[in-house]
C-alpha cells in the first residue's frame, strides 16, 4: 500500500501530463499541477526550518564537535527571522514593507548576506585557475587537444590574438585566431554540446517512462 | 518730433516685416509638416482565421504591409489592430506593432471574468490601422470578417512527437519483455558508476563518511529524481558496509524525499537501527550559503568520497575543487551542460548527461531497468541515423525530409 499509492498517483499524473501535450483542452494541466507543488513547497519551508533547528539545536545541546558553527547558524536564523517578522528598525513600523530601506532586515541582507554570498562566488575565480592548471597539463592526447582549444579561445578573445594574426590574408581568414576561436565554439564545441543534449533528452524520456510505468522504484525503496 | 516719428515708423515697418517673415516661416513649416504626414496607403489582403492546434480563444491574422511601409512615402511607423463584434460596432484596440509587421496572433483569455476574455464561436470583425508620426494621420484597412475562434481536441502539429513517444514506448516494452525472458542485454561500461562501489569500500576502510550532494534542483527536477535512485543504491551499500553518510540538502522538499529514500534503503539493507535523521538535513536555500556550508563539512569531516548527482550551477566547481583539496574521491553527474566541464576537470569520475539517468539501471542490473536503458541506446542510434539522413538530404536539396520533423506549438 505504501508503495502502490505513490506508483498509482505517478502513473495517473504522468500519463495525464503526457496526454495534455497532445490534447489542447488539457494543456494547462501541467500548470495546475505545478500549483500543487508550490503549495506543498510552502509547507516544506516550515519543515526545512524545523529540521535546521532540530539538527543544530541537538548539536548545541550535546556540545558536539564544532557546535559553535551550529550556534552561529541558529543565532543568524533567529535574528533574521525576528528582523523580518517584527520589522525591527523598520522606518514604516510593523505595517511597512519588510524590505523597506533602513530596516534591520534590509540592512542585514545588504551588508551581511549579500557580501558573504558575493565572497563565495568570487572564490570561483581562484577555483577556475586551480582547475585550469590541472586540466591544461598536456598529460595525454585528449588533454593536449583541450589545451590547444583553450589557448585558441583565450587568445582569440584578446586584442593580442587579433594583432598576432591580422597579417593573414582574408582568403585564409579562418586561420586568424579570433575567427578560429569562433569556429571552435560554433562547430566542434556546439556539435559536442548538441550530442550531449540529445542524449540528455533521451535519458529524460527514458527515466520519465520508467517512473510512470513504475519500473523505476528505487526511490521508494523497493528492492528485488 | 519728425525724427521720433520716423524712428517709430521705421520700427513698425521693420517689426512688421519681421512679423511677416515669421508668419511666412510658420506657414512654410505647417506646409512641410502637412507634407511629411500625408495619409499612408492602407494594408491589403487582411485575413483572419482560427489559430490551429490550440484550445480556442485565439485568432491568427495576416496582411500585406502598406506600400508606404519601408517604401513609397516611407511614413508608416507602425500598425494597430482593432476588433469589433459587428462591422458597424465599436472597434477595440487589440494590439500594437512596429512597421514591417505582417501578422499577429490575437490571443484572448478563456476565463469569462477576465478583461481580456475572448469568446469562442463568436463572430469578430477586424481592421488594421497604418500609423504615421502624426497621431491624427492614419489609414484604416478594409474590415475583415466574420471570423470565429474555436478549440481543437488534438494538436496535429505534435504528431512527430507522438510517433516518437509511441515508438520509444513500444521499443522499451519489447526490450523489457526480452530482458525478462532472460536475454543478455549488453550495456556499455560506465566507469563512474562502477567506481561507486569502490568509493564506498574505500570510505569503509578509511572509517570516514560519504558525502552525497543532491544539487540545487527541486524534487520535481528529473535530474534530482535520478539522483534519488542513485542515493537509494548508495545508501543501501553504505548501510551494509556500516559507513557514515552525510546528505546536506538545498531544498526542504528534496530533503524530505531524500530522508525517506535513505531510511527505506537502510531498512532494505536490514539495518533500520543504523539510520539517523541527522544524516539527511536541510542547510539553506541560498546558493552560496549552501556552498559555504557544504565546503565547511568537507573540510571538517574530510569525507572519503564525495558524490555529486543532480542539478548544479555555478557552485559545481567550488564544491568539486574543495573536495579535491580535501583529498576525497569524487564522482559527479549532472545534466547541466555548462557544468559538465567543471566536474570533468575537478572530479575523478563524471557521469555525462544521460549517464546520470542510466546510473540507476546500471547499478541495479534489473531486467526491467536494463530493458529501458537498452531502448534508450536504440533511440540514440535512430537519432544518429536520422541526423545522417538529414545531412545528406539537406545537402542534396531535399527539404521534404526536414519537414517531416516540423513541430508546431
Amino acid at each position: 500500500m505504501r508503495r502502490t499509492v505513490p506508483l498509482t498517483i505517478t502513473f495517473i499524473v504522468g500519463t495525464g501530463l503526457i496526454l495534455s501535450v497532445f490534447f489542447p483542452p488539457f494543456e494547462t494541466v501541467g500548470e495546475d499541477f505545478s500549483l500543487f507543488f508550490d503549495i506543498i513547497a510552502v509547507f516544506a519551508f516550515f519543515l526545512g526550518g524545523g529540521n535546521l533547528l532540530r539538527v543544530h539545536g541537538t548539536r548545541i545541546q550535546k556540545k558536539r564537535r564544532d557546535w559553535g558553527y551550529s550556534f552561529i547558524t541558529v543565532a543568524g536564523f533567529f535574528l533574521m527571522l525576528a528582523a523580518g517578522l517584527f520589522k525591527l528598525w523598520n522606518p514604516g513600523g510593523i505595517t511597512a514593507d519588510v524590505t523597506a530601506p533602513g530596516s534591520l532586515f534590509q540592512l542585514m541582507y545588504n551588508w551581511v548576506f549579500n557580501p558573504l554570498g558575493a565572497t563565495m562566488y568570487a572564490l570561483l575565480a581562484f577555483y577556475v585557475a586551480s582547475a585550469s592548471y590541472r586540466a591544461f597539463r598536456a598529460k595525454n592526447s585528449d588533454a593536449t587537444i583541450l589545451l590547444v582549444a583553450a589557448f585558441i579561445i583565450l587568445l582569440g578573445r584578446t586584442p593580442l590574438g587579433f594583432y598576432a594574426t591580422s597579417w593573414i590574408p582574408d582568403s585564409f581568414s579562418l586561420l586568424q585566431i579570433p575567427n578560429l576561436a569562433i569556429w571552435v565554439m560554433t562547430s566542434p564545441n556546439l556539435a559536442g554540446q548538441r550530442a550531449i543534449m540529445i542524449g540528455i533528452a533521451l535519458g529524460v524520456v527514458s527515466m520519465s517512462l520508467r517512473l510512470i510505468l513504475g519500473v523505476e522504484r528505487t526511490h521508494l525503496g523497493v528492492e528485488e | 518730433m519728425k525724427l521720433k516719428t520716423l524712428i517709430v515708423l521705421s520700427c513698425m515697418l521693420l517689426g512688421g516685416s519681421v512679423f511677416s517673415a515669421a508668419q511666412e516661416v510658420t506657414d512654410a513649416t505647417a506646409l512641410t509638416d502637412t507634407a511629411a504626414v500625408a495619409a499612408p496607403r492602407p494594408i491589403a489582403d487582411l485575413f483572419a482565421r482560427d489559430s490551429e492546434n490550440d484550445h480556442g480563444h485565439s485568432l491568427t491574422l495576416s496582411w500585406t504591409i502598406s506600400p508606404d511601409d519601408g517604401a513609397g512615402q516611407m511614413n508608416v511607423i507602425g500598425y494597430e489592430l482593432y476588433r469589433a463584434l459587428s462591422p458597424d460596432g465599436e472597434f477595440e484596440l487589440r494590439g500594437k506593432f512596429p512597421f514591417g509587421a505582417a501578422s499577429y496572433i490575437d490571443v484572448g483569455a478563456k476565463e469569462k471574468e477576465s478583461s481580456q476574455y475572448s469568446p469562442d464561436h463568436t463572430d469578430f470583425y477586424y481592421k488594421v490601422r497604418a500609423l504615421t508620426s502624426d497621431p491624427e494621420v492614419f489609414t484604416d484597412s478594409e474590415i475583415f470578417g466574420p471570423v470565429q475562434s474555436y478549440g481543437q481536441w488534438f494538436n496535429t502539429g505534435r504528431i512527430p512527437v507522438l510517433v516518437f513517444v509511441i515508438g520509444f514506448l513500444t521499443t522499451t516494452v519489447i526490450l523489457i519483455r526480452r530482458a525478462r525472458g532472460g536475454a543478455d542485454l549488453f550495456v556499455r561500461r560506465l566507469p563512474g558508476i562502477e567506481a561507486v562501489d569502490e568509493a564506498i569500500g574505500r570510505a569503509t576502510e578509511m572509517g570516514k563518511p560519504i558525502l552525497y550532494v543532491l544539487g540545487l534542483g527541486t524534487a520535481a527536477d528529473i535530474a534530482t529524481i535520478a539522483s534519488y535512485t542513485i542515493l537509494g543504491r548508495v545508501a543501501k551499500k553504505v548501510a551494509e558496509y556500516q559507513t557514515g553518510l552525510i546528505v546536506p540538502c538545498y531544498d526542504p522538499v528534496t530533503m524530505t524525499v531524500a530522508q525517506e529514500t535513505v531510511k527505506t534503503a537502510y531498512a532494505d539493507a536490514g539495518r533500520p537501527d543504523a539510520y539517523s535523521e541527522d544524516m539527511v538535513y536541510f542547510v539553506t536555500q541560498s546558493q552560496f550559503a549552501y556552498v559555504a556550508a557544504v565546503n565547511g563539512t568537507m573540510l571538517r569531516e574530510r569525507p572519503a568520497t564525495n558524490i555529486y548527482m543532480g542539478k548544479f550551477f555555478a557552485e559545481s566547481l567550488i564544491l568539486a575543487e574543495t573536495g579535491a583539496f580535501a583529498g576525497s574521491i569524487q564522482i559527479s553527474g549532472t545534466d547541466e551542460i555548462a557544468q559538465i566541464p567543471f566536474f570533468v576537470v575537478a572530479c575523478d569520475y563524471t557521469l555525462i548527461g544521460e549517464e546520470l539517468y542510466a546510473a540507476s539501471a546500471y547499478l541495479g542490473r534489473e531486467p526491467l531497468l536494463l530493458g529501458s536503458l537498452k531502448a534508450q541506446d536504440y533511440a540514440k542510434a535512430a537519432v544518429i541515423l536520422l541526423a545522417i539522413i538529414g545531412f545528406l538530404t539537406m545537402n542534396f536539396g531535399l527539404e521534404g525530409f526536414k519537414e517531416l520533423f516540423y513541430i508546431s506549438n
